[in-house]
């Protein structure tokens, strides 16, 4: 596998990358990952670093890539050492480790497209010299319908559309908080707070109503906003105390933050493809309270694995929330039923769609080889 | 009596020639600084469209192609952005990438060269072949023309601002509906070490009368 991005910054992608390898690993496959990486960063015994990535100017910010021939050169050292069945590359068009890895191997090779693209010039513009490249891959994959318009519009073909997994393993016990879930109960929120469809405004309502006849309850909330203050405002004063705003969160303090609540709330007004916080919270073991929208109600099984309430009513959620706060039992078989739910979405079930996408390039095929890049070094 | 007139008149006359000779030099300086602009904007335009060559040549890698095209692209919707961009500077409807200020973008481009440059080896590993040494002194050629071209606009800038601001010419409004030039900042030495002085043969000051 081949990740175009610094190993010792996070991000989604190399997250991926982490999740799906270790995933593959543990059903017995052999999985060699070649990344950029500082010299003195440890590295999973699964990475092969691909040294330091330069700083460079990419698509309007500074982004840390590997690219030139020395870059190549580890590539085809690495592809020469591994003899591969197979080559997975991420991000093949991001000026990184992808591209080259594409450029000097031949073979079965799988790419994943993670981001979605506007329509760019610049692809079609080097499109000559990047063709020989981008037309070896023989399986592509998209982790969101937006990302395979991208990649079927740019590189031609068809994708298939694998969204990304969650490591269940990993939510699954984690230190709360302290002093947190408390006695008179708490609601998590995770997500964008200035963003509407996020819904957090349902919740800020619903707790409103929830607030003054429940005077230990307390609401809990991770995410960034431009302004924190001004969220903090639409809460009423006597209230303002029990809502607390802990700003954006890393990654292993989210999952502490779903180990201090009760009950989770997804109160998104719209534009979810997947749910994935939500898949988190079901990972965790949380009851969760989610708007009525399509991709919730996937997730939670129409309201088995967890409480569905009319998207944007804030009264409605008041009665599910309240319901749930008040009746343990109904919130301890929720959790089963989310655990149980959720083992779909888990990365071991994703690494195998993706061990499908790996089997069809191989058929009839020997491996991966070193191609001649036609007198470069 | 006529002696006091003809003073006057004469102290009136040379007041006005003065005013008239500082004005028609801020008016001068306005026009030259205009002109710097323009060869500014050459050169940079100049740059780019090497910059591209080089990205298209097939001598770098793809991911260095890339990465140089994509700068390319970006300098050239900032200058769309600028509206001066002209029939360059034209983006078909439905683009939406990242749109930067001019001297960011000018300076991104700046930076993506000096990336692929500074790969060990580097020279090495394209010389021999076809057309590479010739496009390479290209780019480093175009480089340092935006390097003279930038300073002596912005030396002309300067004076012109200096001019602008005296207390008369303030006072008289010498300098009309001009606008003042602003400076143009960017990056653009394409190896860290370039050398800040110019080459000899290039008359790099302007004159600060005319």
């Amino acid at each position: 596998m081949v990740c175009p991005y610094s190993w010792d910054v996070p991000g989604g992608v190399q997250q991926h990358i982490r999740d799906l390898a270790e995933a593959l690993i543990d059903e017995g496959h052999e999985v060699s990952v070649i990344s950029p990486a500082d010299d003195d960063t440890p590295l999973p015994p699964y990475v092969v670093g691909a040294g330091r990535a330069v700083p460079v100017p990419y698509n309007g910010s500074v982004a840390r890539l590997s690219f030139g021939f020395l870059s190549a050169s580890r590539v085809r050292r690495w592809l020469h050492q591994g003899e591969f069945d197979v080559l997975h590359v991420h991000e093949p068009g991001v000026p990184s480790l992808s591209l080259l890895a594409c450029w000097v191997a031949s073979g079965p090779i799988v790419a994943t497209v993670h981001t979605a693209i506007p329509r760019s010039r610049v692809l079609l513009m080097t499109y000559p010299v990047l063709r020989t490249a981008l037309e070896k891959i023989n399986g592509r994959i998209a982790v969101s319908e937006a990302a395979r318009t991208t990649l079927v519009e740019h590189m031609g073909g068809d994708a298939v559309v694998i969204p990304n997994g969650v490591a269940t393993h990993r939510y699954l016990k984690a230190e709360p908080l302290p002093g947190w879930p408390g006695a008179g109960g708490a609601i998590g929120f995770l997500g964008r707070l200035d963003e509407s469809r996020k819904g957090l405004a349902v919740l800020l309502r619903a707790f409103e109503i929830l607030g003054p006849g429940r005077p230990g309850l307390r609401l809990l909330v991770a995410g960034r906003a431009a302004d924190p203050e001004e969220v903090l405002y639409r809460v009423p004063a006597g209230l303002r105390d029990r809502v607390v705003l802990l700003g954006q969160v890393s990654e292993d303090d989210k999952i502490r933050v779903l180990h201090s609540v009760d009950v989770f709330c997804s109160p998104n007004t719209g534009g979810e493809s997947f749910g994935i916080v939500t898949a988190e919270a079901m990972a965790a073991g949380l009851p969760v309270v989610a708007s009525d929208i399509d991709a919730f109600r996937q997730v939670l099984r129409g309201g088995e694995a967890g409480e569905l309430f009319a998207t944007g009513d804030a009264r409605d959620l008041v009665r599910v929330a309240g319901r749930l706060l008040d009746d343990r039992e109904r919130r301890a078989e929720l959790s089963a039923a989310a655990l149980a739910a959720v083992a779909r979405y888990d990365w071991s079930v994703v690494a195998r769609d993706v061990l499908r996408v790996y089997e069809t390039v191989i058929l009839g095929r020997t491996g991966v080889a070193v191609q001649d890049t036609g007198g470069f070094p | 009596m006529i002696a006091d007139v003809i003073l006057i008149v004469a102290a009136a006359l040379f007041v006005g020639v003065y005013v008239s000779w500082r004005a028609g030099r801020i008016d001068r300086l306005h026009r030259r600084v205009d002109m710097a602009r323009v060869a500014l904007d050459l050169t940079l335009l100049r740059r780019s469209s090497v910059a591209q060559e080089l990205a298209t040549s097939g001598l770098l890698d793809p991911a260095t192609s890339l990465l140089l095209a994509g700068a390319v692209h970006g300098t050239r919707l900032s200058v769309q952005s600028e509206g001066s961009g002209g029939a360059f500077g034209f983006v078909p409807p439905g683009e939406q990438s990242v749109e930067r200020p001019r001297d960011l973008a000018e300076s991104d481009l700046t930076r993506a060269l000096r990336a692929a440059f500074s790969q060990p080896d580097f020279r090495a590993s394209l010389s021999g072949k076809e057309g590479a040494d010739e496009l390479l002194a290209e780019v480093e050629e175009a480089a340092h023309q935006v390097y003279v071209a930038r300073k002596f606009y912005n030396d002309l800038a300067a004076v012109t601002r200096e001019a602008r601001n005296r207390p008369l010419a303030r006072l008289l409004h010498l300098s009309g509906h001009a606008k003042a030039p602003e400076f143009f900042e960017m990056d653009d030495s394409l190896i860290a070490d370039q050398p800040t002085a110019p080459p000899v043969g290039h008359s790099m000051e302007p004159s600060s009368h005319d």
